[in-house]
């Protein structure tokens, strides 16, 4: 295990190298200058030249690299070009809003994927099953943003239950943050806990006819509980791998939803950052879910074997 | 009976609690105001950045000027209660108001003035507009209470200039932390910035003039046009100034717990042409685009019959302002005939760059289509608002057309620089803009404004197609709002609850 372990650990290391070389060049290869951006139309020569000298956008790229990496080797991730705060509190204070609200709709997802797959499972072929497969489908196909529109008109305008949007602040008190983030969080599970309990409903199927299921059959268990004892366990791989995935697309993917339910999220961040030009803010963000994902990879893979002992002497 | 009559108590009680929990929110929402915004601002100086929704934050709110704009674009006294200009235009002295502090508590004096002008107009300055303090020579604190500005030419604009957003006046004492913790001498205080989500104000208990109205006001940043519409409509927001939805606009118009108000902007709105390459370097070819033109189908299909026709580089709104439609009227004929003179050949095929604003993405398919009917193939490309700027306004200017609304006040004079985008270059024209940068004569000025616009009308400059309207949406009961946008500003300070 623990070598496993260490040479995961090594492949992430080599991983987060190379993304933050072809995150650095992808971004600064766009056209358009941040200083003339910040100026606009009627900016004069000599004060676009200034202004590039104090944000140090007139050094070399080579040079740029290194003042970057070095300083997010030691967390310094520098200061925003166009909010002159220090990136990483901004980074901070958006994560504040993403991070809960990716695992409140992660919680979500599980809590409605997996009785829904584990219950089209056992009832193959039945209308029930038919019938979630057949919702789950529509789950996969509806856009979230427009999913999540239709439910501002009737929660927030007809109903007037919740605000259109907008983030209520932690300081408000538990309640009311999290009252904000509930429809962006269904908006954002639903698609992804239709997914879910398809892929749970399929590899508990795929798992259901194996060998050892008819042995654990043959030896006197009925259908579920064979299900419930020796199934799902096995079948959890698959889906702990989707988990994975769902929740970095959670986390990095908010940004449409971020921007409907105006939620002063990661996404919405990224999004005005690119606009703007704020190289260093984009590039720090990036970086950062780039970290997140593969760190998440990394525990799920871990996750794998913890599960299936074979997978620990690959 | 009895059971009706019991309903009939029921409703009624059911009605009171409705009409009391009604009263008690309005009675709340009195004295505090929810703006929403579309745009939030990098940063709070002003003076540092071109990004308009700075000064929609903080102009008039928090920093003041000198002089300051007022809803009808008018130039009114500021900090300067008063000035006198020397006779030979060159010398202004400002005298300050008394007894106006900063809201860290320090003194408004003269040496401020010094301070925030000095400050602008530094070699190593990063004022978007440092063209507004191009003209100063020397300034000089008289006393703590007047100031004294030396001109190096006279300059008819230079009360004008100084109402900007680019100069309002700061302290070095707080000079520091402008970009988080703005201090000013207005009468709203900067209070509390969540990051993305929304800025409050507070009111300034000490202001020098006519105290706010208001105590607080709450500025929320929706960028989305939809999630502006629910924010509207869910009541999360009391008011939305430039609405982005204007297909909505007449649903608010409709119904009675909405405002609607329609001004006017600074934006004058134009299909641009590369007056300095092939085929634009044409005149003809300018006249015949021009012509095969019509504005009205763009104003009712991109803008949904909001904007009000121009026919040259003015705002039609401004006093001096000379009504030339007529000379780039709709005529898909003329302009066949114009191409057919020109000797180019047909169809002509040009590249329509177009920035993501609305007005241009919308009014560029428009214009495409219009084009095609006289025989211009217009290949639509379009771009981000940074590679905008960076290929078609600065360096190469590589576009034929392009469609851009002017947002900034009085900038008939930046069609005179040939290097500028629109590579327009006529020295007559040049000779004008000059007179009247230094003529402070009205009379005099309106003639000579009135002979610069009908040359860029005669010469077909660009496609002239609508001043860019203002439309904002106001609960009902709110009172005090800008209606025209003179400058980018939300001046709050006669902003109230009427109920």
């Amino acid at each position: 295990m623990l070598r496993f372990t260490l040479t995961r650990l090594l492949s992430l290391c080599l991983s987060l190298a190379v993304a933050s070389v072809v995150i650095f060049a992808a971004i600064e290869v766009l056209p358009g200058d941040p200083a003339s951006i910040m100026l606009g139309v009627n900016a004069q020569p000599d004060t676009l030249a200034a202004l590039r000298a104090e944000l140090g956008l007139d050094q070399p790229m080579a040079a740029r690299y290194l003042d970057w990496i070095g300083g997010l080797l030691q967390g310094d991730f520098g200061i925003s070009y166009t909010y002159r705060t220090p990136v990483v509190e901004m980074i901070g204070d958006r994560l504040a809003v993403s991070l809960p609200l990716a695992l409140f709709s992660l919680a979500l997802t599980v809590v409605i994927a997996f009785p829904v797959g584990i219950w089209a499972a056992a009832r193959r072929g039945s209308v029930a099953d038919v019938a979630i497969m057949g919702l789950t489908q529509l789950g996969v196909a509806i856009p979230n943003f427009w999913f999540a529109m239709l439910m501002v008109l009737v929660f927030a305008i007809n109903l007037q239950w919740f605000s259109a949007g907008g983030f209520a602040g932690w300081d408000a008190g538990l309640f009311p943050a999290l009252k904000s983030l509930t429809l962006p969080a269904i908006a954002l599970a639903l698609p992804q806990a239709s997914i879910l309990a398809r892929v749970m409903r399929s590899a508990l199927l795929d798992t259901l006819s194996e060998d050892f299921i008819r042995t654990a059959r043959a030896k006197g268990l009925s259908r579920r509980e064979a299900l419930w004892r020796h199934a799902l366990r096995n079948a959890l791989i698959p889906v702990l791998t989707i988990i994975g995935m769902q929740f970095s697309f959670l986390l990095a993917g908010g940004i449409i939803i971020e921007n409907v339910f105006y939620l002063p999220g990661l996404g919405r961040l990224i999004f005005q950052a690119i606009s703007a030009r704020d190289l260093i803010v984009v590039e720090s963000v990036v970086m950062l879910l780039v970290f997140a994902v593969i760190v998440v990879n990394f525990l799920v893979e871990l996750a794998y074997a913890a599960v299936d002992p074979r997978l620990r002497a690959r | 009976m009895t059971n009706t009559l019991r309903s009939v108590a029921k409703t009624a009680a059911a009605a009171s609690v409705i009409a009391l929990t009604a009263g008690a929110g309005a009675a709340m929402a009195q004295d505090s105001l929810t703006l929403g915004l579309q745009l939030e601002p990098p940063h709070m100086d002003p003076t540092s950045a071109a990004a308009g929704a700075i000064d929609q934050v903080v102009y008039a709110n928090v920093f003041e000027g000198l002089t300051r704009f007022g809803s009808d674009g008018s130039v009114n006294p500021g900090l300067a209660k008063s000035w006198d200009i020397s006779e030979d235009g060159l010398t202004y002295t400002f005298h300050l108001v008394e007894g106006a502090k900063f809201h860290d508590g320090t003194d408004f004096e003269a040496t401020d003035v010094v301070f925030t002008l000095d400050r602008a107009r530094a070699e190593d300055s990063v004022n978007a507009q440092k063209s507004l303090f191009a003209g100063i020579e020397s300034v000089e604190a008289l006393d703590p209470a007047t100031v004294q500005v030396t001109l190096s030419a006279p300059d008819g604009m230079f009360l004008f200039k100084m109402a900007w957003g680019d100069a309002v006046i700061v302290a070095p004492e707080s000079i520091e932390d402008i970009t988080t913790n703005p201090v000013g001498t207005g009468a709203f205080t900067f209070g509390n910035w969540v990051q993305g989500d929304s800025i409050t104000l507070q009111k300034n208990p000490e202001y020098w003039g006519e105290p706010a109205m208001l105590d607080s006001a709450t500025f929320k940043f929706i960028s989305d046009p939809t999630a502006a519409f629910a924010a509207m409509m869910a009541g999360d927001v009391d008011v939305f100034v430039a609405f982005p939805a204007p297909e909505n606009l007449p649903q608010f118009d409709a119904d009675p717990r909405y405002n609607v108000l329609i001004g006017n902007t600074e934006g004058e709105t134009i299909v641009a042409m590369n007056n300095a390459r092939p085929p634009f370097d044409n005149k003809m070819v300018r006249e015949a685009v021009a012509h095969a033109i019509n504005r009205q189908d763009i104003i009712d299909g991109a803008m949904f019959g909001y904007g009000t026709p121009i026919g040259t580089f003015f705002a039609p709104h401004n006093p001096d302002y000379v009504d030339l439609t007529e000379m780039s009227a709709y005529d898909p004929e003329a302009a066949k005939a114009l191409l057919e003179e020109a000797g180019v050949e047909l169809p002509l095929s040009v590249k329509m760059t177009l920035p993501p604003t609305s007005y241009a993405r919308r009014g560029g398919e428009i214009v495409a289509a219009q084009l095609r009917e006289v025989g211009i193939e217009a290949q639509i490309e379009n771009v981000e608002w940074a590679q905008w700027l960076e290929n078609t306004f600065r360096n190469a200017h590589d576009y034929d057309l392009t469609i851009i609304s002017h947002t900034e006040p009085m900038d008939i004079a930046s069609l005179a620089d040939p290097d500028y985008y629109t590579g327009y270059d006529n020295s007559a024209f040049r000779e004008v803009i000059d007179q009247i940068a230094v003529e402070s004569d009205p009379e005099v000025r309106s003639d000579l404004l009135g002979q610069a616009q009908t040359m860029l009308a005669e010469d077909y400059v660009a496609g002239f197609l609508f001043e860019l309207p203002l439309h904002t949406v106001a609960k009902t009961g709110v009172e005090g709002l800008w209606v025209n946008m003179p400058t980018q500003a939300t001046d709050l300070t006669a902003v109230y609850w009427d109920n």
